[in-house]
């Protein structure tokens, strides 16, 4: 039977974008979302550094929020050393960040959505925390696997445990945000698909029903923009904590 | 029979959209899949340099220059009420050492008045005494002399008297001794 279907999916295939030059270099179309969070980003920068005031204007004043925000949980979470690993982590936070709040509008793409994306994201975290905890105590870095206070004999079963929880986070990292984000908009695309459905196959009355999921809709939407920064959010808090037991082995 | 099959399409749709192919996010054979990561490998470290380098440090700069500020104006109002309450408790202290100091001035003045009116009484009186006693010394000189300018005058006369109720006259002496001796009695009484 003809008629329109649902495709879920079709919005994360990947294209190549910035025409001939993209497709000669494999330059995707998520990577324009990319470039856009950071021109964002950037711009959001430049704009709100201009009048440099005492009392900051809207820009500035957002700018402000988000380095405060960043700069506190960095502090707050790691310590002192904190400091050092701010632009990273603000780095991190404000691309995701970005790149959620993109992937939400119609037309643009969602690169947090991409497992590879996250998955790339979330090793450089692991391998980082991880060179940061072995430059920092050397190869005392390994008692972190060794839990302490406890007998003796149950270390045998304990070390296995924490290796491999410690060997979860990257994976546990990555398919938090990309299985947030894919949910998120396979849901609008379905409901949105029930819309031409119910238009298609029940006519008048039809497009009258669709009102139901087009409520669910604007619902989600509400939800999403909660998850974008929220998923952002946690990622950059648990790369502190992944910075912080680094640092401090605790 | 078309309800039917619409709402089974509407009931599968979900599962069916999902089902329909392989998710592009798995789909590891397309190269693109993977040089997305080279790309935005680029993108970020473009994004963190230029954030680390420019952004970062001159918004730490501005919000460091307006707590610096905030906390020099709030030192500085500190340190002008402490200069307001110390020039109010100078004010208070001078306020008080002047009530004290015009009240002093004033009971001296007090003091000063009533010692020159009494020294002023004082020399009036002895002034008043003196003349008073002056003009006792006189008034005593008067009747002394009024006195002394009575008694020949008596004796005289009780001589005469004496002389024609009984024809002789006592020795003059005597008379005098007598007239002394009844205004001596006259002084007594």
């Amino acid at each position: 039977m003809a008629g329109p279907s649902i495709d879920a999916l079709g919005q994360f295939s990947l294209t190549t974008g910035l025409g001939p030059i993209g497709r000669a270099v494999n330059f995707t179309n998520s990577n324009e979302a990319m470039l856009a969070a950071a021109v964002i980003i950037l711009g959001l920068f430049a704009i709100g550094l201009k009048a440099k005031a005492l009392v900051p204007g809207r820009v500035q004043a957002l700018v402000e929020v988000l380095y405060e925000f960043v700069h506190n949980m960095c502090v707050d979470t790691i310590g002192e050393e904190g400091r050092r690993f701010f632009p990273l982590v603000f780095t991190i936070f404000s691309f995701i960040l970005l790149g959620n709040l993109i992937g939400l509008f119609p037309y643009f793409f969602a690169f947090t959505s991409h497992i590879a994306v996250t998955l790339a994201l979330a090793l450089f975290v692991f391998l980082f925390s991880t060179g940061v905890g072995f430059y920092t105590h050397g190869f005392g870095f390994l008692k972190f696997f060794v839990p302490s206070g406890v007998p003796g004999w149950l270390l045998p079963l304990l070390v296995p445990i924490e290796f491999i929880s410690y060997l979860s986070r990257p994976v546990s990292l990555s398919v938090r945000l990309f299985a947030n984000m894919t949910a998120g908009h396979v849901m609008w695309e379905v409901f949105a698909g029930f819309m031409l459905l119910l238009t298609a196959g029940l006519g008048v009355f039809g497009a009258i029903a669709s009102v139901v999921p087009l409520g669910l809709n604007v619902a989600l939407a509400a939800l999403e923009l909660l998850v974008a920064g929220l998923q952002a959010y946690v990622f950059a808090i648990l790369t502190c904590l992944y910075l912080h037991d680094a640092v401090h082995m605790h | 029979m078309r309800r039917l099959s619409t709402a089974l399409l509407l009931a599968l749709a979900p599962s069916a959209a999902l089902a329909d192919g392989e998710m592009p996010q798995m789909d590891f054979s397309n190269p693109l899949t993977l040089d997305q990561v080279g790309w935005m490998a680029i993108i970020i470290v473009v994004l963190y340099l230029v954030l680390s380098r420019w952004g970062l440090p001159q918004m730490g700069k501005v919000l460091e220059n307006r707590a610096a500020i905030i906390a020099r104006d709030l030192a500085a109002a500190r340190a002008a009420k402490l200069e307001a309450d110390r020039a109010v408790a100078l004010l208070t202290a001078t306020l008080s050492s002047a009530r004290t100091t015009a009240q002093a001035e004033v009971a001296k003045a007090v003091a000063d008045a009533k010692a020159e009116a009494g020294a002023k009484a004082a020399a009036l009186n002895t002034q008043l005494d003196a003349k008073l006693a002056e003009a006792e010394a006189r008034i005593v000189a008067a009747r002394n002399a009024a006195m002394a300018a009575i008694k020949p005058v008596a004796s005289e006369a009780a001589g005469e008297m004496l002389l024609k109720l009984t024809g002789s006259a006592p020795a003059q002496e005597e008379l005098v001794r007598r007239v002394d001796d009844a205004l001596a009695a006259r002084k007594a009484a």
